[in-house]
């Protein structure tokens, strides 16, 4: 590599403290122009910070508005804005970008022993990319707000649309080369840039996921851009593609959106998945059993996750023969996701288990993740998908996998590595505290919708009978605490930056080459190109590397 | 990084193909043949992708992992086609309620 990163000449001769990237230069104008991966992936921790919060607003005007049945705080259209854009700003903005572009970034050159991701700069742009994106999106919201349902299903988008369609189309659009730049950087570092003596299968598996991860990203994202692109020719041009009337085929906008949206849940699953098994490892102080099944279950569930899109239209029109080959590909995915909670579960046994609170995370990510790929099971059953599309048993299934799996999986990432980005340990007791709270509030938030759900409620409607009300009451309380739960981690970790006691290199006693450099790392990673001569994991192997203690 | 180097040549006769077979779609819009009319548009445009994959993207100098990578992108491709279209052919297979009838495939 002979692109020189602009940071890396600018330490101050005699300088007693050790360079780090953090300190290494300052200024808006260094982070801005930085092609450093570690710094790229904060850039794209406190974006994803801005929608995650915005998200959360207007989740929780949602749950207000839910709290009785009638429709008292919000207009019907104001409500089909809420949900629309509550969507949209936690899937495109927050969610699918959450761990790769953070943790990916920050972490994948470290654990492969490389001094950068292959394409610095390409990397820097992708985060620009994400920005514009994010300010047509944002532009539209503030404009008015869209009300087409995250899944901009036509007829909605194309003949129908009267909010800031378009608007949120180009946002979207432009986005999703954002994701396509992080993947193909991923997939070329991991190919071209590991250490020496770093085989494919002494990576840790947190490499495999992302590997699987922007395999997806490469394969899918074109596709959704195209479906907006047609529909903007449909609108314009007047081309026959979605419309009946034009010779178009409605269904075929679900098909081409799923097609990119299916395998981008597993883009949000798939990242949290690699979190649980470094954590899992690290707190068991064990090898993580079965390896190469879960490094190979990623990759199954990448190709898998690509030929079951269909069953989100088993009730649309869609052919019963198509359904049920869906519906049985479907049944396929649980295999890999199921091996790899086996192999977790295999992981504990007999490991000697402590509670820290990435722990805390990364075990409520297998249990609810597990309850969320189960409820996916029931949905994809063709019959009682009949009885439960578009009820809030959809809403509670893949809450409970997206935001008790993926973004557990994103706080125990956010609190193992924690240290290791800015040097300093957060407060241990605060954080478990705070997991059990997020736990909580996050089960009474969503349990009591797989009842509502299976009870008839349907999703999308602002107004609801009030035999509905008790559990609509539970899920929002549930609601407000996890809010708290959310809130508690934020304040604590800004305090740790400031008042934190030092990390040291390596706070957990953990494996791999993130653990061998400084906390903060070194504006290049490592002194030197480390060597490797052991696979991931060797917890049992070896005593702690002493040298690692040095802070 | 080793690059091949493309003779020039051999870019000059892809840009003349290419060119040529521009024309010949031009050429072909101008009779109606049926049926023939889709499929020759379509096996004109696929013979000049081809050729800027090969050619112009270096694919045919390039390592056997890059074409794994470009067969994977054509097997989604194939992937994304099939299974949408085992949905619309089959439209006409339940027996049941028909609706939308207009839509059914004969
Ligand atoms: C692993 C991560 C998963 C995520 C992030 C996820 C996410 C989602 C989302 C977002 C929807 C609703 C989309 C909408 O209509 O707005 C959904 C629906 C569905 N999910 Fe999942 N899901 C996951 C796993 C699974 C699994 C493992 C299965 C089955 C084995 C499954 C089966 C289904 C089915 C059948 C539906 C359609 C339900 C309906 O609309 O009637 N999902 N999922
Ligand atoms: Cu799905």
């Amino acid at each position: 590599m002979d692109a020189t990163p602009i940071n890396a000449h600018s330490g101050t001769p005699g300088e007693p403290i050790r360079a780090n990237y953090l300190n290494v230069n300052y200024g808006l104008k260094s982070w801005l122009l930085t092609t450093d991966h570690k710094r790229i992936g904060i850039l794209y921790l406190i974006s994803i910070t801005i929608f995650f919060a915005l998200g959360g607003i207007f989740a929780a005007l949602i749950r207000l508005e839910l709290m009785t049945p009638e429709g008292d705080v919000v207009s019907s259209e104001m409500y089909n804005k809420l949900f629309t854009m509550h969507g949209v700003a936690m899937i495109f903005f927050f969610l699918i970008p959450s761990i790769p572009a953070v943790f990916g970034n920050f972490l994948i050159p470290m654990m492969i022993g490389a001094r950068d991701v292959a394409f610095p700069r390409l990397n820097l742009m992708s985060w620009y990319i994400y920005s514009i994106g994010g300010v047509f999106t944002f532009a539209a919201m503030a404009l008015g707000g869209v009300d087409t349902g995250w899944t901009f299903y036509a007829p909605y988008s194309s003949t129908y649309s009267n909010s800031n369609v378009a608007l949120t189309a180009v946002g979207i659009f432009i986005l999703g080369f954002s994701s396509i730049l992080t993947g193909l950087n991923f997939i070329v570092t991991i190919h071209k840039m590991r250490a020496p003596g770093l085989t494919w299968f002494r990576l840790p598996l947190f490499v495999w996921a992302h590997y699987a991860t922007s395999l997806i990203q490469i394969l899918g994202t074109p596709v959704v851009a195209i479906s907006i692109v047609l529909v903007a020719l449909e609108r314009l041009l007047k081309l026959g593609i979605f419309d009946p009337k034009l010779g178009g085929d409605p269904l075929l906008f679900q098909h081409l959106f799923w097609f990119y949206s299916h395998p981008a849940v597993y883009i949000m699953i798939l990242p949290s998945m690699g979190v649980v098994s470094e954590v899992i490892a690290c707190f068991s102080r064990k090898r993580v059993f079965g390896y190469p099944f879960i490094a190979f279950s990623s990759l199954a569930i990448a190709v898998l996750g690509f030929l079951v899109w269909g069953h989100h239209m088993f009730t649309s029109g869609q052919s019963v023969y198509a359904g049920m080959i869906f519906s049985v590909l479907t049944m396929l995915v649980a295999i890999p996701s199921a091996v790899k909670v086996f192999n977790w579960t295999a992981t504990l046994y007999k490991g000697s288990v402590s509670y820290q609170a990435p722990m805390l995370y990364a075990l409520g990510f297998i249990g609810l993740f597990t309850i969320g790929g189960l409820t996916g099971l029931f949905l994809a059953t063709l019959a009682t998908d009949v009885h439960l599309h578009d009820t809030y048993f959809v809403v509670a299934h893949f809450h409970y996998i997206m935001v008790g799996g993926a973004i557990m999986g994103y706080m125990a990432a956010m609190h193992f590595w924690w240290p290791k980005m800015t040097g300093r340990l957060y407060p241990e007791g605060w954080a478990k505290f705070a997991a059990l709270v997020i736990f909580v509030g996050f089960n009474l938030t969503f349990f009591p919708q797989f009842v509502l759900g299976y009870l008839g409620m349907p999703r999308r409607y602002h107004v609801y009978p009030p035999e509905f009300q008790v559990l609509n009451v539970m899920s929002t309380a549930g609601a407000s605490i996890l809010a708290v739960g959310y809130i508690i981690p934020l304040i604590y970790l800004l305090w740790s930056l400031k008042y934190g006691p030092a990390a040291g290199a390596n706070p957990w006693q953990a494996k791999g080459l993130e653990w061998t450099t400084p906390s903060p790392p070194p504006p290049h990673n490592f002194e030197r190109t480390p060597v490797v001569t052991e696979e991931a994991y060797a917890y049992e192997s070896k005593p702690y590397p002493e040298e690692a203690e040095v802070v | 990084m080793a690059h091949h180097v493309v003779p020039q040549k051999i870019y000059l006769l892809v840009f003349a193909t290419l060119i040529l077979l521009t024309l010949v779609t031009v050429d072909v819009a101008f009779y109606d043949l049926g049926l023939l009319n889709l499929y020759i548009a379509l096996a004109i445009a696929v013979t000049k992708a081809t050729i800027v994959i090969l050619y112009f993207m270096h694919v045919k100098y390039s390592s056997r992992l890059v074409w794994v990578f470009v067969g994977s992108g054509f097997f989604w491709l194939a992937v994304l086609l099939v299974l949408t279209l085992s949905d619309f052919f089959t439209r006409g297979w339940s027996p049941l309620p028909s609706g939308w009838t207009s839509m059914v495939m004969p």
